[in-house]
């Protein structure tokens, strides 16, 4: 491990929790203003975060002390080493050389399984509603999932992330392949609410169902934890589309020469802004005008229509490659 | 292998609900396999209240009863009032009444419409259709000075009249919902997503419906034709046809779900909207108060021994009030209210059974439950002070109905 590997290692969390809470912000205050609101200040979600790290932590009667204590932490470490295995914009990933796209899908499992264990370990009756239609739902968004990685590693012949950063997804497939990739990326939007608990797939935590399901018993800095993670997620997933699918910088576009600080800071932003966009469309927009599914609705939409999507991108991108 | 079950409490306290109430359901999975709904959490003893107070102050507390529909109580109140004092409302006043308590329709079924879509997470909705209410607020606060107790009432009359100038707002208004309906009845009936989550949830048949007693747009939905203002016409609506809105007028079939529901509920604003146009079309000139003086008329019901039954249809169906004037005091000896939502929370507990756990803040909201309405119940204490419980009460019944039996000599 290089003094620079480790620099990334510890600045990229400080720096993702920061991005994920501000994201987290815009995305209120944008979701606001679609539905004629005026919405929090931006930096609301720090203000609350910092609240609930204040607050008194309550551990339920019956639950299983240990392992509701543990799940907060485990869903954060997961989210957090997500983010470290994420290229930001032309840096490296910190972690790039020891794991690639099947960690990062395991990762994102981690922690929708770490959220049901601890739904089950807090012996609420919403919060084990809750975890078992989390399982459910996991079921039904793990396999377009799973192909839209298949189909990438289909056309790079590789599962690195940094080489699929490197070399645009849309220089590599022919029209055919590149055909399917644009049905990986449909299928990979419709996932994102679904991954990250949002409407219209906010069936776990359903808060007029089931009472925010597997979170209704947490409180104080466990809630904090999950919050940061639910944050860092967010901002994760959306840079992972923009990598995988949108990884042109400025440079490449417009020819720039820039060197030294100046480049980073400019592909840094550019990075950034690709991001917002990302996170406003498959995100904020979509659970802004959604109504909330039922789970068996849920699951049909994932097994039936958006795997329909899925295979035959993967198809696509197997006869065009 | 035995599925797990879960006791899964809603309420008296959940973000479905937005007052109190208590609906226990045993679970499997997501299926609910035993459900039991109990009430009697708000108990507010405002009947109690009422037969202290002399008749007006009464009518204003009946505006208490509930929050959203403030004039339905009201209403009841002072079409009961003058049926048991033997007076009548001059005819502006009626039509003045009339204008007030449909415009007060469309905003509770506005109000309901956002409710349900923020039951199903559907927030912007939510949003959307309150803003859209807002501009009604606006004008019951231009006619009446309130947005949300109107105190505009009065038995034998109301205390303000609709000027000229208010008529060009009020069409305004009219105008403006005409197209703003159009606009609901587009986002909630084609949506597929609401389409969704409504077709074949809470549905209730024809046949349930008559056996639950369900009342207002719940029993309409399913198909019952049955609306006071056209069974029991008052005020102006005797000069209107008003006829019940029933899904089968608009599609052709009844289904009696969620859906129909909002369907009929989207028709009666358009409904609505006719009356009050009417109403503001043809309203007679005249006085406003049969008793303009309230000395004159508090004296009256000193005087009145009597009682009547009255009913008015409030936009969650009817409210029927009972008062008993004793002719020793101004206020009314004995008043009973009975409010819609009392029958259709009947409909509940066959409904949940077999339902989702997804469907629970559906069926809930689907009649618009209103508790503050409902909770006024009784308690009996024996000589001693001790409260009597339900089954001794009954077996207290049934020995007294035996021993009256016996002394008439009646067999069975």
């Amino acid at each position: 491990m290089t003094p620079e590997t480790l620099i990334y290692a510890f600045t990229f969390p400080v720096l993702g929790v920061f991005l994920g809470l501000v994201y987290k912000g815009i995305d209120r205050r944008f979701s606001a203003r679609l539905t004629s609101r005026i919405g929090p200040p931006i930096r609301q979600p720090f203000w609350d975060v910092g609240k609930l790290l204040l607050k008194e932590t309550v551990v339920p009667e019956n639950a299983v002390a240990w392992i509701f204590n543990a799940i907060p932490i485990v869903s954060f470490a997961a989210s957090m080493t997500l983010l470290l295995y994420i290229p930001f914009g032309v840096l490296k990933a910190p972690l790039e050389g020891y794991g690639d796209l099947i960690v990062i899908l395991y990762l994102l499992t981690l922690q929708s399984l770490a959220m049901a264990i601890g739904g089950f370990a807090s012996g609420s009756p919403f919060s084990s509603v809750g975890a078992q239609r989390e399982m459910v739902l996991m079921m039904s968004y793990e396999m377009p999932l799973a192909t839209v990685i298949v189909g990438f590693a289909m056309l790079y012949r590789s599962f690195s992330l940094t080489t699929i950063a490197s070399t645009p997804v849309w220089g590599v497939a022919g029209p055919l392949a590149a055909m399917g990739v644009l049905l990986l990326l449909v299928a990979l939007l419709a996932v994102t609410p679904a991954e990250l608990a949002k409407l219209p797939f906010d069936i776990a935590e359903a808060e007029t169902e089931i009472c925010e399901g597997m979170l209704a018993e947490y409180s104080g800095r466990n809630l904090a934890l999950f919050y940061l993670s639910d944050a860092v997620r967010g901002f994760a997933m959306a840079a992972l589309e923009v990598v995988l699918f949108f990884p042109f910088t400025l440079t490449d576009i417009f020819n720039l020469g820039l060197t030294g600080t100046t480049y980073y800071a400019v592909e840094a932003l550019w990075f950034l802004f690709k991001v917002l966009v990302i996170y406003l469309l498959a995100i904020t927009l979509v659970r802004t005008s959604f109504a909330r599914f039922r789970i068996e609705q849920a699951s049909k939409i994932f097994w039936v229509y958006v795997n329909i999507i899925a295979l035959v991108g993967l198809a696509l991108v197997w006869l065009g490659v | 292998m035995a599925k797990t079950q879960y006791y899964v409490p809603v309420g008296p306290i959940h973000p479905a609900l937005k007052e109190p109430i208590r609906v226990e359901a045993r679970v499997e999975g997501e299926k609910i396999v035993e459900v039991d709904v109990k009430r009697g959490f708000a108990h507010r003893g405002i009947e109690y209240m009422g037969m202290k107070r002399n008749a007006i102050q009464t009518l204003y507390l009946s505006e208490r009863i509930c929050g959203i529909c403030s004039i339905s109580h009201p209403y009841a109140f002072v079409v009961t009032a003058e049926k048991a004092l033997g007076i009548e409302a001059p005819p502006r006043a009626q039509y003045i009444r009339t204008i007030i308590g449909e415009l007060e329709r469309i905003h509770s079924h506005i109000l309901w419409l956002g409710v349900v879509a923020h039951e199903m997470g559907f927030d912007s909705l939510l949003f959307w259709t309150w803003k859209g209410r807002e501009r009604l607020l606006d004008i019951l606060e231009l006619l009446t000075g309130n947005r949300i107790n109107y105190s505009v009432f009065m038995i034998g009359g109301v205390r303000r009249d609709i000027k000229e100038s208010h008529v060009k707002a009020i069409k305004d208004m009219i105008s403006y919902y005409r197209i703003f309906n159009e606009e609901m009845k587009e986002v909630f009936l084609s949506d597929p997503v609401y389409k969704a989550r409504t077709r074949g949830v809470a549905q209730l048949s024809k046949k349930m419906a008559l056996e639950l007693n369900a009342v207002g747009p719940v029993a309409r939905a399913a198909g019952v034709r049955m609306d006071i203002r056209q069974d029991i016409p008052y005020d102006a609506y005797a000069d209107i046809d008003v006829r019940a809105v029933v899904p089968q007028d608009i599609v052709g079939e009844a289904r009696g779900d969620a859906y129909d529901i909002t369907m009929v509920r989207l028709y009666e604003i358009d409904q609505s909207l006719d009356i009050i146009e009417y109403c503001l079309d043809e309203m007679p000139e005249g006085k406003l108060m049969a008793i303009p003086n309230y000395v004159a008329l508090l004296a009256k019901i000193r005087r009145t021994q009597g009682e009547a039954i009255g009913a008015h249809e409030a936009p969650r169906g009817e409210v029927i009030h009972y008062i008993k004037f004793d002719g020793k005091r101004d206020g009314p000896s004995v008043w009973k209210v009975i409010a819609p939502s009392y029958n259709n929370i009947n409909t509940w507990a066959p409904l949940l059974l077999g339902a989702e756990v997804a469907d629970i803040p559906i069926v809930v909201a689907y009649i618009d439950p209103c508790m503050c309405c409902n909770d006024r119940i009784a308690v009996v204490r024996d000589e001693d002070g001790r409260v009597i419980d339900p089954a001794t009460l009954h077996r207290k019944a049934v020995e007294k109905t035996r021993k009256l039996r016996e002394e008439l000599g009646v067999r069975t």
